[in-house]
């Protein structure tokens, strides 16, 4: 028995972090015996609430009642592609999602040609900036860069162009973020995270990050809620140090 | 594995342990007629499970109105979300109180990730008194089940299960607690969720 098969319970009880829950959703994915023991599990779990019931203020009642009235319930998943759409439970996402070696950030030069990979196909969220803008940073005479080998989890590089006062990530064979989180973008200056725009969910692509770059010391990586925060509610999984960069 | 109502007579020779197909049927059917848009049907799962989601929330989080809140986001995704559900993968009262738990133990730990840079926050560590449980707790035969059953448990086991559920700690969190190897709180925990799902007999 591996490692992952002993997560289970800790999985059921929301016990990982991101970036372990994401590892281990990404083991389910190919697990069918974990994924019949993390719905038992749960299911156990969920017996436990009845320990330590307790009735609701009225109001709430009201408030859960007028907040549907306003709501459409989701359209169903008619795409059944995989064999685990469970609600509230990992998507089969196909690729699950990996954690970053936040300390090798290892400066290398690499070919930015080579790096824009099919940045636009899929997506439409209005979340990137059009590729002319990537390619100006890229290929921005004072470009300067950040790679991150994240082993198993892909490859990432940050560019940036002073004069541009703007900033690209490209990401070859990133791994997705877990279930219902998305990966934010962050300037870093010193103890100050400005949000830098949300990433879609695409393994190959290059965003463009909303805002000033000149003055950022480093970019950072986080995992938030899908919608993304306004300041970070967890540490960083990637830190790219510009005062590193080549 | 059944619904548990929260206050519902158990006839005298009622098998224990066995799954009260009625009510897990019930609530089940209650979240379809929902996904297809039935308000008054997702009122009735409201009434018959707010205590247990309530409940849940209110002992991970501990703040009343940040549990209120909690409840309230996870009625809305479930409500969002309940045409994803599939009776075939567990119950719907199993279902939404893993919304609770997980939107809970979300506000929790970015509640700390984001008042840990603030001095002036103070997190309040006092344990709670596990007897201390509500009148409608007490008086569920369920609620006297799944008691019985966790007290079975090693002292470790419990311990490990409570502090990572009703806690909302991580298992790291909880190997540094209990200062013991990850491994070890990881063995902890699933043994002791295996063991109460096989004395609540519990299968899928």
């Amino acid at each position: 028995m591996s490692d992952m098969h002993k997560l289970t319970g800790a999985y059921a009880l929301d016990a990982l972090d991101d970036l372990e829950r994401a590892r281990f959703e990404q083991h389910l994915a190919e697990c069918e015996d974990c994924r019949a023991e993390v719905v038992e599990l749960r299911e156990t779990a969920a017996l436990l609430a009845e320990t330590v019931a307790t009735p609701p203020p009225a109001a709430l009642r009201e408030s859960v009642l007028a907040g549907i009235s306003q709501v459409r319930p989701l359209a169903p998943e008619v795409r059944r592609t995989a064999p685990d759409h469970r609600a509230g439970a990992p998507a089969a996402r196909g690729r699950g999602w990996m954690p970053f070696l936040v300390a090798a950030a290892l400066a290398i030069i690499v070919g930015v040609g080579a790096m824009v990979t099919q940045p636009w196909a899929t997506d439409d969220s209005g979340d990137v900036t059009k590729l002319t803008a990537a390619e100006q940073v890229l290929q921005a005479p004072d470009a300067e860069e950040v790679f991150l080998d994240l082993g198993e989890a892909g490859r990432a590089t940050v560019v940036r162009s002073k004069s541009a006062d703007k900033a690209v990530i490209t990401t070859e064979d990133m791994v997705s973020a877990p279930d219902g989180k998305a990966y934010e973008l962050w300037f870093i200056d010193g103890d100050t995270f400005t949000s830098a725009g949300v990433m879609p969910d695409v393994a190959d692509q290059t965003v463009v990050l909303d805002g000033s770059a000149a003055q950022a010391a480093a970019v950072g990586i986080t995992v938030e809620p899908d919608e993304g925060s306004k300041q970070p509610t967890s540490d960083p999984i990637a830190v790219f140090d510009l005062t590193e960069a080549t | 594995m059944t619904d548990v109502d929260h206050v519902r007579p158990v006839p005298d020779g009622a098998p224990q342990g066995a799954p009260s197909g009625g009510d897990a049927t019930r609530l089940s059917d209650l979240l379809r007629q929902a996904a297809l848009g039935d308000e008054a049907a997702f009122a009735e799962l409201y009434d018959a499970t707010s205590a247990r989601a309530y409940g849940l929330a209110l002992r991970v989080v501990r703040n009343p109105a940040h549990a209120e809140e909690v409840t309230q986001e996870a009625y809305l995704d479930a409500w969002r979300s309940s045409t994803r559900f599939d009776p075939a993968r567990g119950s719907a009262a199993g279902w939404l109180l893993t919304i609770v738990h997980r939107k809970a133990v979300d506000r929790v730990r970015s509640v700390e990730a984001a008042t840990a840079r603030d001095e002036t926050w103070n997190r309040e560590t006092a344990p709670v008194d596990h007897d201390q449980t509500s009148e409608a707790a007490q008086a569920s035969l369920e609620a006297a089940r799944v008691r019985n059953a966790v007290a079975t448990l090693t002292d470790v086991q419990r311990q490990a299960v409570e502090l990572t559920y009703f806690g909302g700690y991580t298992h790291t969190e909880v190997a540094t607690l209990l200062d013991v190897p990850l491994g070890t709180a990881k063995t902890r925990i699933r043994d002791g969720l295996i063991r109460l799902r096989d004395l609540m007999g519990v299968a899928s």
